[in-house]
């Protein structure tokens, strides 16, 4: 019997400080064992628990994406014990992973549609991981859009490849900060709501949003949606809530009947509008 | 034929033995006739135990597995780990604890580690060494029993196992123990057990005068009785007379709780009702209710280190505790005492039984009933989820 508590050892193989403020870094993990990179199989949506030993474990989206091999990459936010003596730790330093978990983004429905991809601050990680993954294989999908907003310039994500996003044709970029007063800022400013209704497409049945970031982010862009005629089963959001073992046991993380870490944390509107809202 | 090694890898389970299926299947009032039939096309078995093969027989058991009982501990009975020669206590009406620990440790060991960089396997977690040998528990209660069956619901789903809760339970043999005088506040026959109900349990004994009968249930439980020298068969008439006796007893059971219309209301409705402001009005977040119940499995995970040893543990949790539900960023999402009181009641009552349709959460052993410091009472709960119609609020 395999034990689902135990994590592969991996080893951290870079860390990059990605916003100004230095409370984001990604770090990028090689597994010590080769043979548990096949064994950890993901889609992009789903999510990990790093552990490190002495400290414990945090449930971290995978911001890496299926169609990179060799490595696996997340962007932790310092906030409690663990992601702290994370942002101490140096390349080379050895801990554990464990996952892949949770449900991912539904990527066979989304087949042949557009998507607009919607997130604000941190929660960029899994939206990168989607879009690298959709840029791969660009002819299974329509339209691609993406809105990111972080509050200023210096707090984007993954700086290097929004700028070589946007360079493509076939794929909408539209960046915005919430402030700025870089006089050389090419793109958007403003919140993500408001550039969400201005720039994303008209809702329809091929085409559907995912949705990531803080909870006014999510609050305030949903009427936006729902004015441009996105049903609530083609609006995808991706929650987060405390959770343990990260297989539906330990019980944390339940909201209603659900377990945020197995059942979801992908779940779309239609889906949430039925489910109390303990997240 | 059963050889002592046989006997031995089916008390620990070896062969994987499915405890889901008994020799007979679950019983309902007015079932009783084929539930009568089955059992002697199956050739159930019903032995009857002598006071002096009693000891012997705990004796022999006690030489090959561990054996576990009610002991009296200060005031109140509780499971221990019988020494040589000792004999449970059955002069109880339930232990005070839930036996949910036999199984399921409030505390327990995960993994080890070593902080040492000169080891070559520093900061990689390691299985810690377990203890998985045969326990056979004498006289749980047949309530306590069932709750491991729901309890396994949510440790061995279809995706996941939780390898330290199953390969325990697995070598863990439940000898139950009828009960003739139930408590007050027990309400059993109304959650789906009873004081005589064999589901979960591998051998059931029912105290008669100056001897037990012993309804054996299981191929474990068949096993048990060979090791222990167990083989008078009782009477023809002696499941009559266990019959009688379990009526008998059911009949004592004068509490109940009713959740029939449970299943076909709507969780959301449930869950916005005005009377749970009144419901948790008095609740002071203690935990008894999680501690004691027997069908409450939820834990945290934490790390402790000591120099550069150190292992991951799991302790049992509640969900009356704000630091349950509590984000990094400081949201909690059942911050409030009202939304975690709700939580507990809402999980036994509905969201469980809409996830696995197998019944309630709740066994009706009235641990929680009994030991609420500020007397909230389940079965009053589950009587206002259960109205059909909306009422006002009254307090």
């Amino acid at each position: 019997m395999q034990n689902p508590y135990l994590p592969y050892p991996v080893r951290i193989s870079e860390i990059i400080t990605e916003t100004e403020d230095k409370n984001l870094k990604t770090f990028k993990y090689v597994f010590i064992n080769p043979e548990d990179e096949e064994k950890f199989d993901y889609k992009a949506g789903q999510f990990a628990e790093l552990s490190i030993a002495g400290k414990g474990e945090i449930p971290i989206g995978i911001a890496s994406s299926p169609v990179e091999k060799g490595f696996l990459k997340f962007t932790v936010n310092k906030v409690g014990l663990v992601s702290t003596h994370l942002h101490n730790m140096k390349v080379g330093d050895v801990m554990g992973i464990r996952g892949p978990l949770g449900t991912w983004y539904p990527w066979d429905t989304m087949e042949g549609k557009n998507v607009v991809i919607i997130g604000g601050g941190f929660a960029f990680t899994t939206l990168r991981s989607s879009i690298v993954y959709m840029l791969a294989n660009r002819d299974r999908f329509k339209e691609i859009h993406v809105i990111y907003g972080a509050r200023t310039p210096g707090m984007l994500l993954y700086v290097d490849e929004l700028k070589e996003w946007e360079k493509r044709d076939d794929i909408h970029m539209h960046i915005t900060v919430d402030a700025t007063d870089d006089p050389d800022w090419k793109y958007n400013k403003g919140f993500v709501p408001t550039i969400t209704d201005q720039k994303a497409p008209h809702g329809n049945d091929d085409t559907y949003a995912i949705i990531c970031g803080p909870p006014i982010m999510i609050k305030f862009t949903q009427p936006v949606l729902e004015k441009l005629n996105y049903a609530h089963d083609h609006i995808i959001m991706s929650l987060e809530n405390r959770m343990k073992c990260g297989i539906g046991i330990c019980g944390h993380c339940n909201i209603g009947r659900h377990f945020v870490c197995k059942d979801g944390p992908v779940f779309t509107l239609n889906q949430l509008n039925n489910m109390p809202r303990e997240y | 034929m059963y050889t002592r090694h046989k006997i031995l890898r089916i008390l620990s389970n070896n062969d994987k033995i499915d405890r889901e299926k008994p020799f007979f299947k679950k019983t309902y009032k007015g079932q009783r006739t084929i539930h009568l039939a089955k059992i002697e096309a199956d050739g159930m078995k019903v032995l009857k135990i002598k006071k002096e093969d009693w000891a012997k027989g705990l004796e022999k058991i006690g030489e090959s597995c561990r054996l576990l009982g009610p002991l009296k501990d200060g005031e109140f009975h509780n499971f221990k780990e019988l020494g040589r020669g000792e004999l449970p206590d059955f002069n109880f009406q339930n232990t005070r604890l839930s036996p949910k620990s036999i199984v399921y440790p409030q505390s327990e060991k995960m993994f080890d580690y070593t902080l040492d960089q000169n080891d070559p396997d520093h900061d990689i977690l390691k299985e810690a060494e377990k203890n998985y040998s045969s326990q056979v528990v004498m006289g749980i209660r047949p309530c306590d029993a069932k709750a491991f069956s729901l309890v396994k619901l949510n440790f061995d789903s279809p995706e996941y196992k939780d390898i330290y809760w199953l390969k325990r339970f697995e070598s863990t043999t439940l000898v139950g123990l009828a009960c003739h005088n139930p408590c007050s506040s027990c309400f059993c026959t109304s959650a789906g057990t009873g004081p005589f109900h064999s589901e979960a349990l591998d051998m059931l004994l029912v105290q008669e005068q100056d001897r037990f009968l012993a309804q054996i249930l299981t191929e474990k439980g068949e096993a048990l009785a060979k090791i222990a020298g167990w083989t008078i068969e009782a009477g023809s008439n002696a499941q009559e007379q266990i019959t009688t006796m379990k009526e008998s007893a059911e009949g004592r059971i004068t509490s109940f709780i009713s959740g029939e219309n449970l299943k076909n209301k709507s969780a959301m409705e449930i869950y916005e009702e005005p009377y749970w402001e009144d419901v948790s009005f008095s609740c002071i977040n203690c935990g008894t209710c999680t501690y004691l119940c027997p069908t409450c499995w939820c834990f945290d995970v934490q790390d402790e280190t000591c120099g550069n040893c150190g292992i991951r543990i799991r302790n049992w949790d509640s969900c009356m505790y704000p630091l349950f539900s509590l984000h990094g960023s400081g949201h909690n999402p059942r911050g409030q005492k009202l939304q975690r009181v709700r939580q507990r009641f809402m999980h036994k009552l509905k969201y469980f039984l809409d996830k696995y349709d197998e019944g309630i959460q709740c066994v009706g052993c009235g641990r929680c009933v009994r030991y609420c410091p500020v007397n909230i009472d389940i079965r009053r709960v589950c009587e206002l989820m259960n109205r059909s119609e909306a009422c006002p609020v009254t307090i």
